[in-house]
């Protein structure tokens, strides 16, 4: 990933800063810029997501990307925030302890170390809470 | 819209093939194609080539002029090329748009094709997960099988199905590819093998995956009252549907549902006017063994939940009441990402036929393709009636 691509998303990746829309008052993180449902009807605006969730369902990545190996075996996992959307993360626990509704929170942690671009990439995480 | 017919096929041997390069892959079934269809290469109209990744497996765009190029269709005609992109489902995607050329009266004679050479590419992990969603899935170090296990462990979760039961699902593919002369894997393997296998992304072992493959296949299309020049044998196209869904499994309806696949699934049986029960044989997108039990619920032949009891009494196998990946499906035949939708058809075509040889399905007169790209954001479906 360019520095570029990168940069641009830090508030979102950092903080968990989704969108709503207004209209229907959906939440969405990732962010989108138009509501699949009120397309242009809707008003889009920052939303700043709740850290915390449950477990929708996951998985355990024993064999990964260059950019991830040396992570690897690390805990994947689809997210519910409390905000009502979904997003895809790293569960930092050990793999034996992920389970289905397993109550999570966010954190900040370094997410890929040195990518093609040079570049830490920092971002967020979860962590049993 | 005029009803379209195959009338020649062709595919590569599937596998590692360390000596071949891109080009010459697409040769082969190009040449295997026209062939088999007896016409020459000034009657081709237009081409279609479906290709997820030449650019990053090996770094060739320009991917629809340089087949064009090297099948020796730039002097006479300079036939137009296109090349189509659905990650995955990038063959199933570009055999509907010959199709679609042919029915609207726009062209007559057209070529799709397929072709991937994957192994070439340091890190495919990281190629195939671009099909996904490279911002919020990938970034976060979602893998492709990392994906489908999800939505096996969702599957598992909520659903009857035992680990025996889904190691099935390689177990039949690679007995049906043991038949197959171009399959990648011609060896029978056991629940065993499976269960013993590496974890990949739990609960998906090595052999619930398919393989990186290199390969490549071609259809030829024609209107149906033209067939009869060139073939005995032709297969009429009675359906063709697509549908898209999000890119990034977090955001579906419910993930052990392929929305997209129930959408194209409904819509192409709709078109053909056929029940599910007239179907003789599938070829589904089985890129894990999840993918296949999800493809047979998903396009209506049981309902939801139920896929592993259709496995547990074989009735998937050649001569059951359902049988599913007869060519070996991505699991045993291959998975050349670009080529499998349009190995599918060749392996629909062929049965219908009747020259599938040791795998023949008996009496088959309707076929179908499922071809998925993704964790399912697009699915293409179509159907087929041996004439
Ligand atoms: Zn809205």
């Amino acid at each position: 990933m360019t520095v570029a691509r990168f940069w641009r998303k830090i508030p979102q990746r950092y903080n968990l800063i989704g969108t709503k829309c207004e209209n229907c008052g959906t939440v969405f993180f990732p962010p989108r810029s138009l509501c699949p449902d009120c397309r242009r009807d809707g008003k889009i605006v920052d939303h700043h997501c709740s850290g915390r969730g449950k477990v929708v369902t996951y998985t355990v990545i024993r064999t990964a990307s260059d950019q991830f190996s040396n992570l690897t075996p690390y805990v994947l996992a689809i997210i519910e925030l409390e905000d009502g959307c979904r997003l895809t993360s790293q569960v930092i626990c050990d793999p034996s302890e992920i389970t289905f509704g397993m109550p999570v929170r966010s954190v900040f942690r370094v997410i890929a170390e040195d990518g093609p671009s040079g570049i830490i990439h920092y971002g967020t995480k979860f962590v049993p809470s | 819209m005029r009803d379209v017919a195959v009338i020649g096929i062709g595919c590569s041997k599937f596998g590692e093939r360390w000596d071949t390069s891109f080009r010459e892959l697409f040769v082969e079934a190009g040449t295997l194609a026209i062939e088999d269809a007896g016409i020459d290469g000034e009657s081709i109209d237009a081409l279609y080539v479906g290709n997820m990744s030449a650019g990053r497996f090996v770094e060739q765009e320009h991917i629809g002029a340089l087949i064009a190029d090297y099948a020796g269709l730039t002097r006479a005609g300079h036939t137009p090329a296109t090349r189509v992109e659905a990650a995955c489902a990038s063959g199933g995607l570009a055999f509907r748009q010959a199709v679609l050329a042919v029915a609207s009266g726009m062209e007559d004679i057209v070529v799709a094709a397929g072709v991937e050479k994957m192994t070439d590419a340091g890190d495919s992990t990281d190629v195939l997960a671009a099909a996904a969603d490279r911002e919020w899935e990938g970034f976060a170090g979602a893998t492709f099988p990392g994906l489908y296990a999800m939505i096996a462990t969702d599957y598992m979760h909520r659903y009857s199905l035992t680990r025996e039961q889904l190691a099935m699902v390689a177990v039949k593919n690679h007995y049906h590819g043991s038949m197959n002369p171009i399959s990648q894997f011609q060896n029978e393997i056991t629940i065993d093998t499976v269960l013993r296998s590496t974890l990949v992304a739990d609960p998906l072992r090595l052999f619930d995956c398919s393989p990186v493959s290199d390969g490549s296949a071609a259809v030829v299309v024609a209107p149906l009252e033209m067939a009869r020049d060139f073939t005995d044998a032709p297969v009429t196209v009675i359906g063709t549907a697509q549908a898209s869904d999000t890119i990034a499994l977090h955001d579906r309806r419910d993930i052990s549902t392929l929305d997209a696949s129930v959408a194209a699934g409904n819509r192409v049986f709709e078109r053909a006017r056929v029940d599910r029960k007239d179907v003789d044989l599938v070829e589904v997108h089985d890129c894990f063994t999840i993918a296949e039990i999800c493809a047979v619920e998903d396009l209506g032949f049981v309902k939801k939940g139920e896929a592993g009891m259709l496995y547990e009494e074989g009735q998937t196998y050649i001569g059951g009441d359902l049988p599913v990946n007869t060519s070996g499906g991505l699991k045993a035949c291959g998975h050349p990402v670009g080529a499998t939708g349009l190995k599918q058809v060749w392996e629909v075509v062929t049965q219908l036929r009747g020259e599938a040889g040791k795998r023949q399905v008996d009496g088959a007169e309707i076929g179908m393709t499922q071809n998925v790209g993704g964790s399912g954001a697009t699915v293409v479906c179509h159907l087929f009636r041996r004439v």
